[in-house]
């Protein structure tokens, strides 16, 4: 789903209790950090991982507490047209549904719930939703750090500064 | 951030008759709306002249805490009592706005603002 290159990933694996949700966000978001996301953008691109991980605690299992979830992150190198970026790979073993009929709510109809993957779909560039072999399901997601075209080019920033910090808002 | 425990997520202060301010004091997720959203049940009842929620020592909320809002001001509503969110960070502010529902609320910068209108 990415053109971009892999760096090689971290993998762990979660049990279903929301409790955990804020060890998961601190990761991605720490991850994010050092591939050169500023913090508004850590902050949702945890918010997405959250939605994901919330969405497959109430809806694919029912709100039961241990049962197993996988994150895998991956850190992707900068290409010509990026600073890099961050993949998301979310597993389950939950039920499995047809990832056509995922989708999110109308928003003009205001009411509790059922903004997970609307968020999830505003906050990433590519979300994709598909079976798992066997049982349960994957959830992919990818954010790129776009280049601001007035951005000096790596090698040619002052000395001292954190250029990604300072590249993306 | 830091989160404080769940037995003291919500503090509830009353700086004048009929005025409720509930302030969480830590992250709002999957795991503590549920003690955020008996907080405002408890709270909001029908006489009550404001409600007012302190968002400003939270950092980061995701969308069971929009849900548990949703559903305040909907009681809220139904019961005529003005319900205002106060001090919101900008990170927080941001989910707001991703879900479309900042114009849903009365968001106000800061508490005075919210006992003043």
């Amino acid at each position: 789903m990415t053109p971009m290159s892999r760096s090689k990933p971290i993998k762990i694996e979660l049990v279903s209790d929301p409790m955990y949700l804020c060890g998961a966000r601190e990761l991605v978001s720490s991850i994010a950090h050092r591939v050169g996301f500023g913090d508004m953008e850590c902050s949702k691109i945890a918010l997405a991982l959250d939605e994901a991980m919330c969405n497959i605690i109430r809806h694919g299992y029912n709100k039961a507490t241990d049962r197993p979830i996988w994150l895998t992150i991956y850190p992707q190198q900068p290409d010509e047209t990026t600073y890099g970026g961050i993949e998301i790979i979310i597993e389950d073993e939950a039920k499995q549904v047809d990832p056509s009929t995922i989708c999110g709510r109308d928003l003009a109809d205001i009411k509790p719930g059922g903004l997970g993957v609307h968020i999830m779909r505003e906050v990433m560039d590519q979300v994709v939703f598909e079976k798992r072999n066997g049982t349960g399901m994957r959830l992919k997601m990818s954010k790129s750090a776009p280049r601001p075209d007035e951005a000096p080019r790596i090698g040619q920033r002052s000395s001292g500064s954190n250029p990604a910090q300072a590249r993306i808002s | 951030m830091a989160a404080a425990s769940d037995n003291d997520f919500v503090r509830t202060e009353s700086p004048e008759t009929g005025v409720v301010i509930l302030v969480p004091t830590a992250d709002i997720d999957m795991s503590r709306s549920p003690i955020l959203r008996s907080a405002i049940k408890s709270e909001l009842k029908p006489g009550l002249d404001r409600m007012i929620i302190d968002l400003g020592e939270v950092q980061y909320m995701d969308s069971s805490g929009l849900a548990t809002l949703v559903e305040a001001m909907r009681i809220a509503k139904s019961h005529a009592v003005p319900l205002h969110l106060v001090s919101m960070t900008t990170k927080v502010r941001a989910i707001f706005e991703i879900a479309r529902l900042d114009a849903f609320f009365s968001i106000k910068d800061s508490r005075q603002e919210a006992l003043d209108c």
